[in-house]
């Protein structure tokens, strides 16, 4: 190894590299695979067809996320759906015959594949992590290398524990600044995927920088790197600092005593190193960015609360014109329209993105002592079972409930409308999640990314509205 | 895997960007456990009108659903195709529907492994290159198109001549239908010998406890 200086992901990934096979893609160790019922089963199948074992099922963790019922827990142990019933019996009985740790779907520690491993201390800087999920990237926010994976390489990590890889470029993106008021780690990211697009990062692995960034707690940190894959990144980092060490201290799968001071250590030793090169760079000033809201049918066409619906004339190229076109009669918006003149129908905070306790906090705060429109149907989907305690312990379930908010079971939920939680055809949601594809929320279903903040205080106004200015009148009076 | 070398065949224009797995093959097909049986589900939701409750209906004016594009091995798309969801169920709709190639001028990078597993070769032109045979198949669906994976090149009756890149150990493969695995278990003498120190640290161990 060279002595040059190097960034936080070249680090991570020389500290993985099993062999580097001449001609060939390196064959990269991966320290933790995260399992859940949708991309699974398919995998333990060719497994078992081959006759080939889990190598280490130590390094694999299972729970039940994508399509298990949120309303109640009768309804998620008697799924009514038989193909989802199956699929989730099929992971229950997978984990049992190859050995497999499986959080089952009222388990305590269950929840979102991307909520449990940083809530069991499994997520830590410089692993290596995948999941058959493409929000895997996630767990980058520990300055860890993490990545969505298909079904085959699934298959691949538990019979080898690595995966043939090429590897990717290094892309910082250094956001500096103090972030204005009302400005969350969501409004970030929209912004950062508006401006280098859908494509913009792929190839390259991520590594968000500068004071913006390193003020974000760590559950600000998850938001941004969540959605790395919304501009096409095949991953997103944020170096390990005092704020990660503090979220990881104590928790179940972290080292104690001695161990934990050698880990602590070693993680000091990953931050990128003055000097290291990387094969682009972006610059963002914090003072610029302002509260996001999507427009169109993907994360990268979004404009700013006080902005308006695109015309034509924004549109830099021939495709984006074409996109800008069926966007507009898919959302059913007209070119030009004020983003705080569109009515919201549904409401829907939680996900992989924006599910964690410091998203219902600060969407509980906006809510507190108001009620949500009448025309507008709002639902509170924690990200995990230990997020859905912590909230009930708060009082925040019932701020949300008095408000007129369903208060449900942890999942995915309305992100991806795998579960009963869709919306119907026309509807139109203020989505805290991550994707505003063509039917993504249920077919027609027209989707708005937003931050907790902001898809809150749509609830109770019924149109997107800008947090800034609401705070200033409505929340004072509180 | 099946190995795969030329293929000639007509092929369906998807003159669109940015399209993304969730079009590909909508969520309510993932709950299915079987790896096989997604291509009649591809494109489900731009492939059928579904407006009268138990009855599906082709749309007539979507590509896949018109007869002179019945057959066609080759898809042609816009940039960033295979954004979105890492779901491999998109490479297996594309694969189970007959299609053995994609010519795009770019596409996201989940999607491009997932094809490559799947035996799907995945050609990347540029934006002019992938103009004209959008045009030339739009014109004329029986339009036939020349992939050579060997040679690297993209061939068409009417002069069109390009070639393309492809990593040698992808091409390798696909060539050869390997199995990745296997290839990898080749190095199972470094891969033991790697793990028996990486496993000492204690930071690496997803459930490290104590020391």
């Amino acid at each position: 190894m060279s002595t040059a200086p190097k960034t936080l992901f070249e680090k991570v990934w020389e500290q993985h590299v099993v062999v580097e096979p001449k001609g060939e893609p390196t064959i990269l160790y991966i320290d933790l695979h995260l399992v859940h019922e949708v991309t699974s089963p398919q995998a333990f199948d060719g497994l078992r067809m081959a006759g080939r074992p889990i190598r280490r099922p130590d390094r694999h963790i299972a729970t039940v996320d994508h399509n298990v019922p949120t309303t109640s827990a009768y309804d998620r142990l008697h799924i009514v759906d038989q193909v989802s019933a199956a699929q989730v019996n099929a992971l229950r009985k997978n984990c049992a015959e190859f050995g497999v740790e499986f959080f089952d779907v009222q388990d305590s520690s269950q929840g979102i594949v991307h909520m449990i491993g940083p809530e069991l201390g499994a997520t830590k800087p410089g692993m290596t992590i995948v999941c058959g999920d493409s929000h895997t990237s996630t767990h980058g926010a520990f300055g860890a290398l993490a990545f969505g994976i298909g079904t085959s390489e699934v298959e691949h990590v538990m019979a080898t524990q690595t995966l043939p890889q090429s590897k990717p470029k290094t892309f910082r993106i250094t956001v500096d600044g103090e972030l204005p008021f009302g400005v969350t780690a969501k409004d970030i990211i929209l912004d950062i995927i508006g401006k280098i697009g859908t494509d913009g990062a792929t190839g390259y692995a991520v590594e968000y920088a500068g004071s913006a960034i390193r003020s974000l707690s760590m559950e600000g940190r998850m938001t941004i790197c969540n959605m790395s894959i919304e501009a096409g990144a095949r991953a997103g980092m944020i170096a390990p600092d005092e704020t990660t060490f503090a979220y990881l201290m104590g928790r179940r799968f972290v080292p104690t005593g001695a161990a934990w001071d050698e880990a602590v250590a070693h993680w000091k030793t990953l931050p990128t190193d003055e000097g290291a090169v990387f094969d682009r760079e972006l610059f963002i000033d914090a003072a610029t960015l302002a509260p996001a809201v999507t427009w169109g049918t993907s994360p990268g066409m979004h404009a700013t609360i006080d902005g308006a619906v695109p015309t034509l004339s924004d549109a830099k190229t021939e495709a984006d014109r074409k996109s800008f076109e069926r966007a507009y009669e898919y959302m059913d918006l007209k070119p030009g329209t004020p983003m705080e003149e569109i009515k919201v129908d549904a409401v829907f905070l939680g996900s992989c993105t924006n599910g964690r306790i410091e998203d219902l906090r600060a969407a509980a705060s906006v809510v507190k002592g108001h009620h949500i429109a009448t025309t507008v149907r709002a639902m509170v989907v924690p990200g995990s079972q230990a997020v859905k305690r912590q909230a009930e312990e708060e009082g925040l379930d019932e701020v949300f409930r008095s408000a007129g908010f369903e208060w449900r079971e942890p999942g995915c939920s309305m992100c991806l409308g795998m579960n009963p939680d869709i919306l119907s055809p026309g509807e139109r949601c203020a989505s805290t999640s991550n994707r505003n594809f063509e039917g993504r929320q249920g077919r027609g279903g027209r989707t708005h990314l937003v931050s907790p903040e902001m898809a809150a205080v749509a609830a109770i106004t019924g149109h997107f509205t800008d947090i800034r200015k609401w705070k200033q009148t409505e929340g004072a009076k509180h | 895997m099946e190995p795969i070398n030329i293929l000639t065949s007509k092929a369906v224009p998807l003159p669109l960007p940015n399209i993304d797995t969730d079009q590909i093959i909508p969520k309510q097909f993932l709950k299915r456990i079987e790896r096989t049986g997604y291509g009649e589900f591809l494109f489900f939701d731009w492939r059928y009108d579904l407006e009268t409750p138990d009855h599906v209906e082709e749309r007539k004016d979507f590509v896949l659903n018109k007869a002179e594009y019945k057959g066609a091995q080759i898809l042609i798309a816009e940039k960033n195709f295979g954004c979105g969801s890492s779901r491999e169920h998109a490479a297996w709709a594309i694969n189970q529907y007959g299609f053995r190639a994609v010519i795009a001028p770019t596409f996201a990078d989940i999607f491009f492994s997932n094809a490559g597993k799947n035996g799907i070769i995945l050609v990347r032109l540029s934006e002019e290159d992938v103009q004209t045979l959008m045009e030339r198949s739009t014109a004329n669906p029986d339009h036939l198109i020349t992939i050579n994976l060997e040679e690297q090149t993209v061939t068409d009756d009417q002069g069109f001549n390009a070639t393309f890149e492809i990593d040698p150990f992808r091409k390798y493969c696909l060539l050869n239908g390997l199995d990745d695995i296997g290839l990898t278990l080749r190095h199972v003498e470094s891969l033991d010998t790697f793990e028996k120190k990486h496993d000492r640290d204690f930071w690496s161990a997803p459930k490290t406890v104590t020391a």
